[in-house]
């Protein structure tokens, strides 16, 4: 295993049309670190994982996850990662069970292996009674729990979760955040984005991202000194009043 | 790894498993898929027609001699008139008509057999209802015909010599001259068409807006595995479909297979990748499945109207028979029509093939270049 999970250096996107969703991004996460990317709405946090993801081509600047290159390796990133978006990915008109058979063996699970991991997977979760309903006949929270299944059922190195608790109640995320922590405690590393000031800081280290830009990086207590605020909440609007301010 | 276990751990299977599945639950597409071809069937098979025979006639025998019922059974003979009566009067038959009892009426005068014995011309009237055209002129030939076959063997009577001409007419492929025999293959046609382009368009671009695609290529599953699997699928059905609307043609239309249904089989391949491609460029192009279905209704358009599925393409003007230039439904009913019906081979058919087939080629690449940018 390489060091580090993941290392941009000068990573950008300019969108067609000229804007720059992303600006000369250097980061640094460190293997089986909850790592917390926060920032307004069009801040660049999206852009950033879906490069990351390898669902977008950076413009300039290069990248690594899990010690492979994002441009050139990005299919064998894809082996080692899993993606959970807030849109979720999955099937609605396929079961619980059909859509974590579909994703498990997509990732290369077959046979007695697969069998098993899916049943473990399903235990885990709570999944098992629900294994023959629609997917789209799902409640919000066990949308999240089933797509969080899917994007894990072949362990991979390192997980990468896009607002994975927007619009579920308070029960389901601390039930999510549980999940996480179980994951980062088996080794894996996480790269989460919100907009929930309680999860960031539950993350052990944390970016502020600010019109694509990095504006903010380290622990909540660094930042916390850093910036002199009581609270992960206030440091986010003063930072984001003062980038605003910048920018003007 | 050997190859029989890369090709049962392929990442297309999963895909292909999951495309069956939700073909299934998706009533709309199932309904669509399998309704479709039955709905086709009976419309085109027994609803239109056009070749109109059996018109309802009366008569209006004048003469009431044998010369004059010899013209009548003549008439009937021809299978364009049925008998449904005899009027009295013209205001009866008149009656007739209008009522639509009737749809032409045969009137013979008085002096009908008298004419023909003092070797003058005899008369005798012929009135169709030709407000549709296209159902009367057939009828108005076939009785032209009848009278002059009728008027030869007087003459070849008279003079007791054989008729100095025998024109026999004979309709190859389709003697009957029935329109099921023309339509049924187009159906095949227009069906693979529908099941290529718009559904296929429609179930891709669903993939878009659910999210998933976007998850399925984070998933080492790869291009070509993601296209075939959600391609493959169709093309299957697309046989399915043709095998169940053939059979239903040879079993309830009496459609002839008259070439080698192997061949057909064969040369649909190249049909079916370009409407496949037509179908991946559609999803490219539209943002969400109402758009999908909108370019597939609009493409499904002009493949009835000018690819010579009804409407003879030598009956259009030139413009629009350049357009169905453009279609490949047009050369695949050449090869369909060509095989079915008059058991054409690859020898006569080669024509449409290559056509076909640099439309495959051109159609496919393009549409997976384009398909490829979009999930960058």
């Amino acid at each position: 295993m390489t060091a580090e999970a993941v290392v941009t250096e000068g990573l950008q996107k300019v969108f067609q049309g000229g804007l720059v969703a992303v600006d000369h991004l250097d980061l640094t996460i460190h293997r089986g670190e909850v790592f917390g990317l926060l920032g307004p709405n069009g801040s660049g946090k999206t852009t950033t994982i879906r490069m990351l993801c390898g669902l977008l081509t950076p413009t300039a600047g290069r990248a690594t996850v899990v010690g492979h290159d994002v441009e050139r390796e990005s299919e064998l990133i894809r082996t080692k990662i899993g993606y959970m978006s807030q849109r979720y990915g999955l099937y609605d008109d396929l079961t619980v069970y059909e859509n974590l058979r579909f994703y498990a063996t997509v990732y290369g699970l077959h046979g007695r292996l697969r069998a098993e991991r899916l049943e473990k997977h399903m235990d885990e979760i709570g999944l098992s009674p629900l294994r023959t309903q629609l997917a789209g006949t799902l409640s919000g929270g066990w949308k999240q729990r089933l797509a969080l299944a899917c994007a894990t059922a072949h362990e991979p190195e390192m997980l990468f979760l896009d607002e994975p608790t927007a619009g579920v109640d308070p029960a389901a995320r601390r039930a999510f955040w549980k999940s996480i922590y179980e994951l980062a405690a088996h080794g894996t590393t996480i790269l989460v984005t919100t907009h929930y000031m309680d999860e960031a800081e539950r993350c052990q280290r944390l970016a502020f991202l600010s019109r694509g830009h990095l504006i903010g990086l380290g622990t909540v207590q660094e930042i916390l000194a850093q910036f002199k605020q009581p609270t992960i909440e206030d440091v986010f609007i003063e930072l984001q009043r003062r980038d605003e301010g910048a920018a003007a | 790894m050997n190859l029989i276990t890369r090709i049962r751990e392929a990442r297309f299977w999963p895909m292909l498993w999951k495309e069956f599945i939700q073909m299934r639950r998706d009533r709309l597409t199932f309904a669509v898929m399998t309704g479709l071809p039955a709905i086709q069937l009976v419309l085109f098979g027994y609803a239109i027609q056009t070749d109109v025979r059996h018109l309802k006639t009366v008569v209006l025998d004048e003469s009431r001699t044998a010369e004059s019922r010899a013209l009548v059974a003549v008439m009937i003979n021809t299978g364009n008139f049925d008998l449904v009566g005899a009027v009295a009067d013209r205001t009866a038959m008149r009656d007739a008509i209008e009522s639509g009892a009737a749809s032409a009426a045969l009137v013979i005068p008085p002096d009908y057999e008298r004419n023909i014995k003092r070797g003058k011309t005899a008369e005798a009237q012929i009135i169709v209802d030709a407000a549709d055209p296209q159902s009367s002129s057939s009828a108005i030939a076939g009785a032209q015909l009848a009278a002059l076959a009728r008027g030869a063997t007087i003459i070849a009577g008279r003079y007791r010599a054989p008729p100095p001409i025998d024109m026999r007419v004979r309709p190859w492929y389709n003697p009957e001259q029935r329109s099921a025999v023309f339509i049924v293959p187009g159906v095949i046609g227009i069906l693979l068409t529908l099941t290529m382009t718009l559904i296929t368009s429609t179930a891709i671009v669903r993939e878009r807006e659910r999210g998933t695609l976007e998850q399925l290529i984070v998933t080492p599953i790869g291009k070509p595995s993601l296209m075939l699997g959600k391609l493959v699928p169709f093309a299957l059905v697309g046989y399915v479909q043709m095998t169940v609307v053939m059979a239903l043609g040879v079993l309830i239309f009496r459609i002839p297979t008259v070439g080698s249904v192997p061949l057909l089989y064969l040369l649909t391949v190249p049909f079916i990748v370009a409407s496949l491609g037509v179908g991946l460029l559609i999803s490219t192009i539209a943002r969400n499945q109402v758009q999908a279905m909108q370019f597939g209704f609009f493409f499904m358009l002009p493949n009835i109207l000018l690819s010579g599925y009804v409407f003879p393409r030598v009956a259009m003007p030139l413009p629009a028979q350049w357009v169905g230039l453009l279609l490949p439904l047009t050369y695949y009913l050449n090869i369909l029509r060509g095989i079915l019906l008059k058991g054409t081979g690859i020898a006569q058919l080669w024509r449409p093939t290559l056509a076909l087939t640099v439309f495959a080629v051109v159609l496919f690449a393009v549409s997976v270049r384009r398909f490829s940018k979009t999930i960058e």
